[in-house]
C-alpha cells in the first residue's frame, strides 16, 4: 500500500489597522452601517484617481521584514480583472510579480519541535466589499439575490502566501497562530479572525511519501477559525486519501467548508473561465522603497513571538507549552511580565495564566482585554496562597470574582471570609473538640497509624468553615497527639 | 504584421453579447490597434525595458488621514436598487 505525505500551503490575508482605506481618505472602521464609508474612488465611480496610503505601504514592510522577507526594490499594482460585484470598478487592485516582500520565513513550534516554514511572497492589495447572499432558505447556493456594502472595498490587505511547507493540520494551525501573534506584535492590524480581520485560505494536496512533484492540489475557503482550518483540513486530507486509496481520481478544484456540516464541499462559480488579465494599474506609479527608511523599519521592529518565547524560557524557565501560550500575544505577554514585575513567582504566575485566567476567560468567553483583570490582581492572589492567607480552593474563588466584578482581591477575600485561620490560639479551641469528638481516630494516631492524622485535618477544616489553615492544623494535632 | 484576435473569447471576457456584425467590425477595429501597438515593439530598442507608465515617478503616496466621502443616500443615488442600506445585485453562485 502507498504511503502518503500531506502537502499544505496557506494564504493568510491581513487587514491594516490604518486610520483610512489603501487608494482613498475613507474611514477604515468595521461595523459601520452599510456604505457610510464609501466615497468615488472606492466605489469606482469614473475618472477617480486612487493614491496609496503610505501609512500601509509602512506596515506591509514591517511584516516583510519580521518575516525575514528581502523588500523588493521596485514593486508594481496591477489590475485583477473579474466580474464579481464585490469590487464595483470590476477589477481588484492587487500586485502580481512584482510584489512588495519576497522570499522569507517563520519559525513554528509544534510538539516541542521548531519547524521552519517558507513564505514566498507578502504583497499589498485592496479588500473587496461585503457580499450577502439572500433569499428564502440563507444559504449561498439557493440565495436569490445578493447585497453589498461597501464599507469594506479598498480596505488595506496584505496577503502572506507560504510555502507549500506543511505537513499536517496541526502545522497549519501552529502557522497561522505564529502569523497572527506576529501581525499582532507588529501593531499593524487587529488580526481578529471573528471579525475578519485576519482570512485564511489553504491548499492542500496528497503525494507518495518521499515524492518531490506535487500532487493534485485543492484550495479551501471560509475558513473562519483556526478551529476550522484544521477541521477543514483533516477532513480533506482523508477526504483525498480515500479517494487515492480507491483509486479514483482527484480534481483540482475550490471547496467551501461548511462548518455545521463538517464538510468540505465544490463551489463553483457561475463565471466559469478565470482569465484575470493583470495588467499594471496605469493610474499608480511603481514603489521604490528608500533603503534608509526600510532599515529605520527593521531597526524600529518590537519584540516577535519567537524572541519572546526564548526569552520567557531563559528568563522565567517556562514550560515549553506555557511560554507558547503566554509568548503567543503581547496582551497576555506583558501581563505575565507585569505580574512578575509586581512580586508573583514567574511559574506561579505562568501556572494561574495558563490554566484558571484562560480557562474562566474561555468559558466566558471573553478576551483578557476585555476582563477586568489587571496583574495586581494576579500578583496578590499568588502572595496570598505564597504565604497561607488563603487556601488554593479560596484562590480559585477569588480569581472567579475578580474576573467578573474586577473588585480588590483583600476585599474579597474578607467578604467571602476566605482568611484561613492559621492563629495556633483560635486553632487550639477547635482541635481539642475534634480530639474529644473522635476517640477512635485519635487512637489509632497514637498507635502509629498516619492515615488517620488526614480526617482529623478535615474534621477540623469542616469547624472552622473552611477557614482553617490545612497546614498548621496538621502540625498542631501532631503537636498534641505525640505529647501526652 | 497581422495579430491573431479571438473575438469571441474578447466579447466574453468583457460580458458582451455581439451581433454577427459587430464581431466583424469590432475584429477589424481591434485588428488595427494591435497592429499598432505590434510597430512600437518593432521600433523600441533592445536597451529600453518595458513600462506601463509614461511619466518616471515613483512612491506617490497620501498620509493616512480621513477625508469625507460620500453620503449614504449619494452613495446609493445611482444603484439600480437597493434593499436595507445596500446595493441589490443578481445572485452570484451556484454550489453542486
Ligand atoms: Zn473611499
Amino acid at each position: 500500500m502507498t504511503e502518503y505525505e500531506t502537502v499544505i500551503g496557506l494564504e493568510c490575508h491581513v487587514e491594516l489597522s490604518t486610520r483610512t482605506k489603501m487608494f482613498c481618505g475613507c474611514v477604515n472602521e468595521f461595523g459601520a452601517p452599510p456604505n457610510t464609508n464609501v466615497c468615488p474612488v472606492c466605489l469606482g465611480h469614473p475618472g477617480t484617481l486612487p493614491v496609496p496610503n503610505e501609512t500601509a505601504i509602512e506596515y506591509i514592510v514591517k511584516i516583510g521584514l519580521a518575516l525575514g522577507c528581502g523588500i523588493a526594490p521596485r514593486s508594481l499594482f496591477h489590475r485583477k480583472n473579474y466580474f464579481y460585484p464585490d469590487m464595483p470598478k470590476n477589477f481588484q487592485i492587487s500586485q502580481y510579480d512584482l510584489p512588495v516582500c519576497v522570499a522569507g520565513h517563520i519559525d513554528i513550534e509544534v510538539d516541542g519541535e521548531t519547524r521552519r516554514i517558507g513564505i514566498t511572497r507578502v504583497h499589498m492589495e485592496e479588500d473587496t466589499g461585503k457580499t450577502t447572499h439572500a433569499g428564502a432558505t440563507g444559504r449561498i447556493a439557493q440565495a436569490d439575490y445578493a447585497l453589498l456594502d461597501y464599507n469594506r472595498a479598498g480596505v488595506p490587505l496584505v496577503e502572506i502566501v507560504s510555502e507549500p511547507d506543511i505537513r499536517s493540520p496541526e502545522e497549519a494551525a501552529a502557522y497561522l497562530r505564529e502569523i497572527r501573534a506576529t501581525v499582532e506584535a507588529l501593531g499593524v492590524s487587529d488580526v481578529r479572525m471573528e471579525e475578519g480581520s485576519l482570512r485564511c485560505d489553504a491548499n492542500i494536496s496528497l503525494r507518495p511519501t518521499g515524492s518531490d512533484e506535487l500532487g493534485v492540489k485543492v484550495e479551501i475557503k471560509n475558513l473562519n477559525s483556526i478551529r476550522s482550518l484544521e477541521r477543514a483540513l483533516t477532513y480533506e486530507e482523508e477526504r483525498q486519501a480515500a479517494a487515492l486509496a480507491a483509486g479514483e481520481p482527484l480534481v483540482q478544484e475550490t471547496r467551501h467548508w461548511d462548518e455545521d456540516q463538517g464538510s468540505t464541499l465544490t463551489l463553483r462559480s457561475k463565471e466559469e473561465a478565470f482569465d484575470y488579465r493583470y495588467f499594471p494599474e496605469p493610474d499608480l506609479p511603481p514603489l521604490e522603497p528608500d533603503r534608509g527608511w526600510v532599515e529605520s523599519i527593521r531597526a524600529s521592529l518590537p519584540e516577535l513571538p519567537a524572541a519572546l518565547r526564548a526569552r520567557f524560557d531563559k528568563d522565567y524557565r517556562l514550560k515549553p507549552a506555557q511560554a507558547l501560550i503566554l509568548a503567543g500575544s503581547r496582551e497576555w505577554a506583558d501581563f505575565f511580565v507585569e505580574t512578575v514585575k509586581l512580586g508573583a513567582a514567574p511559574a506561579a504566575a505562568a501556572n494561574w495564566m495558563t490554566q484558571d485566567v484562560a480557562g474562566n476567560l474561555n468559558k466566558a468567553k471573553l478576551e483578557l482585554r476585555d476582563a477586568p483583570i489587571t496583574p495586581q490582581h494576579l500578583a496578590d492572589i499568588v502572595r496570598l496562597v505564597e504565604d497561607d492567607t488563603i487556601s488554593l480552593t479560596g484562590a480559585k474563588q477569588v480569581l472567579e470574582e475578580v474576573l467578573a466584578s474586577g473588585a480588590d482581591v483583600e476585599k474579597v477575600v474578607e467578604d467571602k471570609g476566605l482568611r484561613q485561620v492559621s492563629d495556633t490560639t483560635a486553632l487550639a479551641a477547635l482541635i481539642d473538640e475534634v480530639i474529644a469528638e473522635n476517640p477512635d481516630p485519635v487512637d489509632q494516631v497514637r498507635k502509629g497509624k498516619d492515615g488517620a492524622i488526614g480526617f482529623l485535618v478535615g474534621q477540623v477544616i469542616k469547624k472552622s468553615g473552611g477557614s482553617a489553615n490545612p497546614k498548621v492544623a496538621q502540625e498542631l494535632l501532631r503537636e498534641r497527639l505525640s505529647g501526652s | 504584421m497581422p495579430v491573431e484576435i479571438d473575438i469571441e473569447h474578447v466579447a466574453r471576457l468583457a460580458r458582451l453579447a455581439l451581433t454577427d456584425e459587430e464581431k466583424e467590425r469590432l475584429h477589424a477595429q481591434l485588428g488595427v490597434i494591435m497592429e499598432h501597438a505590434a510597430k512600437v515593439g518593432e521600433v523600441a530598442a533592445e536597451e529600453v525595458p518595458p513600462t506601463a507608465y509614461a511619466i518616471p515617478r515613483s512612491n506617490v503616496l497620501r498620509p493616512d488621514e480621513p477625508e469625507p466621502g460620500l453620503s449614504h443616500e449619494a452613495a446609493l443615488a445611482g444603484a439600480p436598487e437597493d434593499e436595507g442600506g445596500r446595493f441589490k445585485v443578481p445572485r452570484i453562485v451556484e454550489m453542486e
